[in-house]
């Protein structure tokens, strides 16, 4: 098995195991999203309008909490300098270890979301485009956030920080993956458009945020 | 194989750990770091393992294969053992052997899981969670590493916190056996390994160093 397959497995492993880690996020999830509609009352039309961007903007929020989750454990027991001295350059480690999140985190979160659609009257039309924008803008959110965790490892209560240098780096995807649900929704066209950006985010992003995730790390581990 | 070190100086934060430090060790040969606290043994091990650059000098490794940088023809045992608590010992050890892969050649093979595990006393452990193991058990689980992905360069800090005698002893055998297949090893210790190290580099404070 070729090291990257094998880092892959283990952290996906890990991920399904280790403490629910999956089971937290999606739980966020579905607690924010339940939230609202507690707080803005039972107007159907208001909820229905709305939908789209606050599931989105839920999702981002529940992805942030899983994303120490990527290096911050490695780090501490000392696996990371080990996978450091392996046979992959740092930068695919951080592929890998993104790759991963984004299994575990990125595509339940997506695919959960047509039942949290329910309770906020999402419009009908909007269920499988709206899948379909999380699943192809939820790698960007892994890899770029894969910046973030390598870059707050060494801090004791990075997540705060995390949450700020990450947050304004989604700002494009979620302009982008929302306005590709609107487009469809309030037609006519400029679906392709957004909807291509949104996938350029994502590919971008699989190519540069290791890069950047590398640099991080071994500056981590000096 | 030749690890060479040229004229090294490795600083921290602004600090001068150490200067002017040599030294050439061949195949077959241990090297033993010894010095008080902070006279920088962690730092030449992370240093020769690339975490660290060095200020000035150079290290390098001649006759090596070539297609592998040096920090990946190391093995590199710190203060951490790199377990995850939530697997079994034979999971870890099992990442470890398909992440690493060997590199090498000559006498320096992989052992196999079970031999790696039988060889540290950890067989009869193979299928409980690593978080369950004693401090000293977890480090022999990290040493395992060393056995099931072979590398030329062994590169242990402080190998023996936590053992007890037996372990000690097995580790010796295990370091010994890695320099007579061809491999190089450096150890940074307090605690006497049981090994005849062909050299003994000694680290001061103030950054002198007396081969």
């Amino acid at each position: 098995m070729s090291p990257f397959l094998a880092l892959v497995r283990r952290d996906l492993a890990l991920a399904f195991r280790e403490g629910g880690a999956v089971g937290t996020t999606l739980g966020f999830y579905l607690m924010v999203v339940t939230m609202l509609p507690l707080g803005l009352g039972p107007d159907l039309n208001l909820l229905s309008r709305i939908a789209p961007g606050v599931l989105w903007v839920a999702l981002l929020l529940a992805a942030l909490l899983s994303l120490d989750r990527i290096f911050l454990n490695d780090y501490e027991e000392g696996a990371l300098e080990v996978m450091a001295l392996g046979p992959m350059p740092l930068e695919l480690v951080a592929a890998a270890k993104s790759l991963a999140h984004w299994i575990s985190t990125g595509i339940p979160l997506a695919l959960i979301t047509p039942a949290l659609g329910l309770l906020l009257n999402l419009d009908i039309d909007a269920y499988g485009v709206l899948v379909l924008t999380m699943l192809a803008g939820t790698p960007a959110i892994s890899f770029i956030g894969a910046i973030g965790g390598a870059l707050t490892l060494g801090l004791r209560r990075g997540g705060l920080l995390l949450s700020l240098l990450v947050l304004p780096l989604y700002v494009p995807t979620l302009i982008f993956g929302i306005s590709s649900v609107n487009a469809v929704l309030m037609g006519p066209g400029g679906f392709a458009a957004s909807f291509l950006i949104l996938c350029a985010l994502s590919l971008a992003s699989l190519v540069l945020a290791p890069i950047a995730a590398a640099a991080a790390i071994r500056m981590q581990l000096q | 194989m030749k690890l060479i070190a040229n004229d090294l100086a490795v600083d921290r934060g602004g600090r001068l750990i150490f200067r002017g430090l040599s030294f050439t060790l061949a195949s077959g040969e241990g090297l033993l770091l010894t010095g008080p606290n902070g006279a920088g043994k962690t730092t030449l091990l992370r240093t020769i393992a690339g975490f660290l650059r060095a200020a000035e000098g150079e290290i390098r490794l001649e006759g090596a294969d070539a297609e592998h940088a040096l920090a990946e023809q190391c093995h590199y045992v710190g203060h951490l053992n790199g377990i995850k608590a939530s697997q079994t010992v034979a999971e870890n050890l099992s990442f470890w052997a398909a992440y690493l892969g060997a590199i090498g050649g000559g006498g320096m093979g992989s052992l196999p899981l079970d031999e790696a595990l039988e060889r540290l006393s950890l067989k009869s452990l193979r299928d409980i969670p690593a978080g369950y193991l004693s401090a000293g058990q977890k480090r022999r689980l990290g040493l395992a590493r060393l056995l099931v992905a072979a590398r030329p360069i062994w590169l242990l800090d402080e190998p023996t916190v936590s053992l007890d005698a037996a372990s000690q002893a097995v580790l010796a055998a295990m370091v010994r056996d890695h320099i007579e297949a061809g491999g190089l090893a450096i150890a940074a210790t307090h605690l006497p390994l049981g090994l005849d190290f062909a050299r003994e580099l000694t680290l001061g404070r103030g950054g002198r160093a007396t081969p």
